[in-house]
């Protein structure tokens, strides 16, 4: 079943002609010929989860915005950083009309009369996009001061970002968006008490918002039948890694693992099998490639009982012909990397998990740094302001629970090319005078 | 700590950079440059208050204000800084502050064509190591081009990519970084067929029945038009040739 993806190849979809011919817009107008309050139990009924990565029902959050006159704000996340997502380019990139019918809809639901579009800062050209669009309904009045007959008016800019993963957090990207550094806030209050400019504020994911055409077309009770009970409607889910096939699909929510990555996106090379795959972007646990875990549903519920998480629906392939701790470092360094520095447990932790995973594999590592590894990720999960730190340690740990035997056969094999005995004890002669101890390593600093 | 080309340290491994560095603090601090004695462009003046009109606290601005600036300056020079802080009334520290915190601000000078190769998980799997040394040793230390080892650019569909002067291309192949480098130094587009605007959804792209779009036409969405009408964020001085 398509819904977002129906059709969007079609030649000139980015221009409002085009996408007007197939009905655009039309669905603004009925949801602005109706009561916002209609409208928002249109988007409750659809049980559309969030398309972000943390999957809160999105009818929901919009209720817990205050009502009254007071200044309030939509603000449509495009931040996609997440390592494996590319879902909201490809949307954005050849349907941005959606995306504005969409955000004023989710805007008029909850009163809002300002909206901003956050777009990551690398996604110039998409952007170019999107500005085009809206210059092109601002012109048609589809948006701006006056759009229904109850003179309901709607201010909506594209805001870029300049590069910064952190801002793809909700807080973080309004710090951001007010022209700080994208530094997270203490949560609660949250932002749909108050949020951008201390209003109350609804934040959505891209896919999210161009959900709610769709559910204003089909009713909320319709949208709600596809899928399953709790995972309702279709989901774009981007699969790339060692695949043949790297791509978008989508899918309805329930479909199986399997299917996604072997029948859409064509499995790993020939000859090659999946040792692992992080089933909603790098911030997910991983599931090793068995027939259980592909066979799992693909919807929330179903990878959070088998310990992780739909997340932003990315799926990054690992074959077996890649060494894990090659990931763990890869994933480790970006965490480090993108970390803002204001909570110690996740500044350090990344930190400190980088350092211990280029020990490991320099040579210079011992077992028990695979626990103090797993103690790190643990002290880091609950207790930062946002959960970056949390999006480092998970995956890293089940990389460890999962694949502990082959980070200790990785370890010996690389203590034996140092000169290293499997106990610590030296073997070769001159490796203490090179290497200066087994904390050599911690002043390094690599990008 | 890097040096790069121009002799100046650069901390790719931090959200911080400088914070290593000893700061004079005999110096005053600067306050907001006075509009009468800080002379600013006046298109950029425009640009920027345009912007500050965008939102309720015109602060806000501030992010889109520094791009703007470093479009015109090719990077956050100290001139491009009070610039910017002289239009929006706030202190150059402020603003550099700013800056700092996210990766697509120049704080040092960079060459005029900026090439970011991703070099993340799903990328990474698909050989990008190898494809960004290519391109790196391809330049060879030539200051006109900035390649830097990007994190996720959030297009692994073309796995491994590159952001040429912020247009994405993929999949690439080792070789195919002697060739961006040499289009880029002949003004000629790098690699057009590997455009990501040309690709279908994977679905269409991979079905035996449906051919892959024809070559110079635009299979999506992201045609010319989207491109070309109300670009309130052209990219400068590297529009008019390669890209």
């Amino acid at each position: 079943m398509q819904l977002l993806f129906d059709d969007i190849d079609r030649a000139g979809l980015n221009t409002l002609a085009v996408y007007e011919e197939k009905g655009g817009y039309e669905q603004l107008r009925r949801a602005l010929s109706m009561s916002p309050e209609e409208v928002l139990s249109e988007l409750q009924a659809s049980g559309l989860r969030g398309r972000g990565g943390a999957g809160f029902a999105m009818g929901k959050k919009a209720s817990f915005l205050p009502h009254g006159d007071m200044d309030k704000y939509v603000v449509c996340n495009a931040d996609e950083s997440e390592p494996g997502t590319f879902k909201d380019r490809e949307l954005m990139q050849k349907n941005p009309h959606l995306l504005i019918e969409g955000l004023a809809i989710a805007s008029y639901a909850v009163g809002a009369t300002r909206s901003f579009i956050y777009i990551r800062g690398e996604y110039d050209y998409v952007a170019d996009i999107l500005d085009a669009a809206l210059a092109e309904a601002k012109t048609a009045r589809h948006i701006g001061p006056t759009m229904g007959d109850e003179g309901y008016g709607l201010e909506l800019w594209v805001h870029r970002g300049a590069g910064a993963y952190i801002c793809g957090e909700e807080t973080a990207l309004l710090d951001s968006l007010e022209g700080k550094r994208g530094n997270p806030r203490l949560k609660p209050p949250f932002p749909a008490v108050q949020g951008l400019y201390q209003g109350p504020t609804l934040i959505n994911n891209v896919e999210t918002l161009m959900n709610a055409p769709i559910i204003m077309r089909m009713g909320g009770a319709e949208y709600a039948k596809i899928g399953t009970e709790t995972s309702t409607g279709t989901k774009v889910v981007s699969v790339s890694g060692c695949v043949q096939r790297p791509g978008n699909y989508e899918i309805v929510l329930g479909t199986p693992t399997r299917e996604i990555i072997y029948d859409l996106a064509g499995g790993p090379g020939e000859g090659r099998s999946i040792k692992f795959f992080f089933p909603g972007g790098s911030s997910s646990p991983v599931l090793p490639g068995t027939d259980e875990n592909l066979d799992l549903p693909y919807d929330f519920d179903s990878l959070a009982k088998a310990g992780s998480m739909l997340g932003s629906g990315a799926i990054i392939v690992v074959d077996d012909t890649v060494p894990t701790i090659d990931v763990a470092l890869k994933t480790a360094k970006f965490y480090k990397h993108e970390s803002c520095g204001k909570c110690t447990p996740c500044r350090e932790g990344t930190n400190w998990t980088v350092k211990m995973l280029e020990r490991i594999d320099s040579g210079m590592g011992t077992p028990m740094d695979l626990d103090i590894m797993s103690s790190v990720c643990d002290q880091i999960i609950g207790n930062c302001l946002c959960v970056l730190g949390d999006a480092m340690a998970m995956p890293i740990s089940s990389m460890i629970k999962h694949f502990r035997t082959e980070f200790e056969a990785h370890m010996e094999a690389r203590r034996a090319e140092a000169g290293l005995g499997p106990d610590g004890a030296l073997s070769g002669n001159d490796v203490t005078e090179d290497r200066g101890g087994p904390y050599a390593l911690t002043g390094t600093r690599t990008s | 700590m890097k040096i790069d080309a121009h002799g100046i340290p650069r901390h790719d491994g931090s959200r911080v950079p400088g914070w290593d560095e000893p700061a004079d603090l005999t110096k005053e601090p600067a306050v907001v440059p006075d509009p009468a004695t800080t002379p600013v462009p006046a298109e950029l003046q425009v640009e920027i208050e345009d912007y500050m009109s965008r939102y309720p606290d015109s602060r806000s601005a501030a992010i889109p204000a520094l791009r703007a600036a470093q479009r015109r300056h090719g990077w956050l020079s100290p001139t491009a800084v009070e610039q910017v802080a002289t239009v929006m009334r706030l202190t150059p520290g402020y603003l550099i502050a700013v800056a700092t915190f996210y990766d697509m601000f120049e704080t040092s000078p960079v060459g005029e064509h900026t090439i970011y190769v991703c070099t993340n998980i799903s990328c990474s799997l698909r050989n990008a190591d190898r494809v960004y040394e290519r391109i790196q040793a391809a330049a060879g230390g030539d200051e006109r081009f900035n390649v830097r080892a990007f994190e996720c650019l959030g297009a692994c569909d073309i796995a491994p990519m590159a952001s040429v002067d912020g247009t994405y291309i993929g999949p690439l192949t080792e070789d195919d970084g002697e060739e961006l480098i040499t289009a880029l130094r002949e003004r000629r587009v790098p690699l057009p067929e590997k455009h990501i605007a040309r690709r279908p959804i994977a679905a269409t792209l991979y079905s035996s029945d449906s051919p892959r779009a024809p070559e110079g036409e635009p299979a999506g969405g992201a045609s010319a038009e989207g491109r070309t009408s109300t670009r309130s964020d052209k990219r400068g001085d590297t529009d008019g040739d390669a890209i």
